[in-house]
């Protein structure tokens, strides 16, 4: 990697602000991504797939299913999350797009901010969507179902932020994806904690404020710490090649 | 003293497997990774001390009269 | 200072104190930990609630207590690599990181062990045996990481990032393990909480976590100079220690 010279590929010349190489490369990413439809739905399909197998695995009574509905898709959630960030920056890396990010004159960090943000857009808020589909498959009542919608809106964009990092550091590793779930799984509990504890909350009939603004500071905490974490991480990998 | 006699300190009041397991296990362990690392240590000293006779020898054959042909050897680190 | 600073990353001064303090810290520890341990076998009055499984206690404090405390010094350790670069720093990281992920094997096998006679069950979703569960997840994902990266500076570096993010999110994991453990079942009977310790139990305990402490500092600086010899192998200092046996 020469740091000399010129950028072959120009995602956002010098003179392009902050903002526009952000939106540039939320929009590049998005556009690769409908290319390759059939990557987009394999993270939805595993999700499905894994919530089929706890009434055909457990037990398909009501009871059951309406006990743990909340926490199999949480579950459920988080895997297939963790299924597809190894797609995050592997493309990209790859043909050497990655290189030519790092090399852009506007900060890595908020780089990375906008293609997680788009990496968000294309598993979690499509994991989001399909939530109440499958929440009245495991019986859940109207109100758990909209609080666990509200809690894996907040809670799948932390997924994808952390799991950032996790992939920033196993980049161009062989076996990266089993290693990347050993050091992301650990990170992941306290949102599943919250995440699935709001909805028992709300089944109990609790205000579900305060754990959502908790849930919110995970968010916050993980949108400005995460991208750092994953810029650096990226540097190293990079290097290392 | 806390028990009346040795067999009663075996004993535990019947919680002396658990106690004993534990502190046989912690020992065990403790123990093994003490080991483990004085050997690793030895084993590393042992491979750079074969390593500078190897070189040592090689560049003995060197200072010899060198043969018509020779093969260039590449040293490769292997760790 | 930037002096000192300079000497403390040289790897051949690290080697040469150090070599002068094992000694001294093996023997150190191995007295403290043996005096902390017959002292609460032996001798230290039966707790009037659990009997005689808490002198599992004695090991099972130090353990755990060390085993959490190594995860910070890596942390500390993962700051200087990261900003400073310094050889050393990342020389412990490596190093340390099997001992933490073996402590924190043992504190869970004897909380484990522990449970059986005091809540009648071998395991039980504990917060802090939960918490401990997890850090054991993350030593063994600093491990798995460093070994994967063949390139020694970018496993450094890459592991360094990895371990700050874990430190970050202990804090995290621990409260959120807390209050999933509440929402769960009610607090009950605490495995190491005690209203008030008589000095016939905690002063043993001091000693055996000092014990071990020291123990562990051995480990660590005689683990720091393997990995500092295989590193350092073109040296001439190691080449006229292997050879002299002097450093």
């Amino acid at each position: 990697m020469n740091a000399k010279a010129p950028p072959a590929v120009q995602l956002a010349g010098s003179s392009v602000g902050v903002l526009a190489a952000m939106k540039g490369v939320f929009a590049r990413d998005m556009k690769v991504a409908f290319r390759q439809r059939q990557d987009l739905l394999n993270p939805l399909l595993f999700f499905i797939m894994v919530v089929t197998l706890f009434p055909l695995g457990v037990s398909p009574e009501v009871s059951f299913l309406r006990e743990a509905g909340a926490g199999i898709l949480w579950v459920a959630a988080l895997l297939s999350v963790l299924l597809s960030l190894d797609h995050l920056f592997r493309h990209d890396f790859d043909d050497g797009t990655l290189e030519q990010l790092v090399l852009q004159p506007q900060p890595l960090f908020l780089l990375i901010l906008a293609k997680t943000m788009a990496h968000w857009m294309l598993t979690g808020l499509p994991l989001v969507i399909l939530t109440p589909v499958l929440g009245v498959m495991v019986h859940l009542d109207g109100n758990s179902i909209a609080v666990l919608c509200l809690t894996l809106l907040i809670g799948t964009p932390v997924l994808s932020l952390i799991g950032a990092i996790g992939a920033a550091l196993t980049l161009g590793l062989r076996s990266a994806g089993v290693l990347l779930s050993l050091l992301i799984i650990p990170l992941y509990i306290p949102v599943l904690i919250f995440g699935t504890g709001t909805v028992a909350a709300a089944a109990e009939g609790a205000t579900v404020g305060a754990y959502l603004a908790l849930m919110g500071a995970f968010l916050m905490l993980a949108v400005t710490l995460a991208p750092f974490a994953a810029a650096a991480a990226l540097k190293i990998s990079l290097s290392n090649g | 003293m806390a028990f009346d006699s040795f067999s009663a300190f075996i004993a535990m009041e019947g919680h002396g497997p658990y106690v004993w397991a534990c502190y046989a296990v912690f020992f065990i362990l403790m123990i093994a990774t003490m080991a483990g690392s004085v050997r690793s240590r030895k084993a590393v000293i042992e491979s750079c001390r074969r390593g500078y006779e190897f070189e040592a020898d090689r560049s003995k054959v060197a200072a010899s009269p060198a043969p018509s042909a020779s093969f260039t050897r590449v040293n490769v680190s292997q760790d | 200072m930037w002096q000192f600073f300079h000497k403390l990353g040289s790897p051949k001064w690290f080697f040469g104190i150090s070599t002068r303090f094992m000694p001294w810290l093996l023997a150190g520890g191995i007295v403290l930990l043996m005096a902390g341990i017959i002292w609460g076998l032996a001798f230290a009055p039966k707790d009037y609630l659990q009997g005689n499984s808490y002198r599992i206690i004695f090991i099972h404090v130090p353990t755990a207590f060390i085993a959490q405390s190594i995860y910070i010094m890596m942390a500390s350790a993962a700051i200087v690599t990261l900003v400073w670069r310094m050889k050393l720093a990342d020389v412990f990281v490596k190093a340390v990181a099997p001992v933490g992920l073996a402590l924190t094997f043992l504190a869970l096998f004897t909380g484990a062990v522990w449970g059986k006679p005091t809540w009648g069950t071998w395991w039980i979703w504990d917060a802090r045996l939960t918490s401990m569960l997890i850090l054991l997840f993350l030593y063994g994902g600093v491990i798995a990481l460093d070994r994967a990266i063949n390139d020694e500076k970018s496993a450094a570096r890459a592991v360094a990032v990895l371990v700050l993010v874990g430190v970050v999110n202990i804090p995290i994991i621990k409260y959120s393990v807390e209050w999933w453990n509440t929402l769960h079942q009610p607090a009950t009977f605490k495995l190491t909480e005690k209203p008030s310790m008589p000095a016939e139990m905690w002063v043993p305990l001091l000693l055996s976590v000092l014990g071990l402490y020291l123990i562990f500092g051995w480990l660590a600086c005689i683990r720091m100079q393997t990995e500092i010899l295989s590193r350092e192998q073109r040296t001439r200092w190691v080449r006229e220690f292997v050879l002299k046996g002097r450093v």
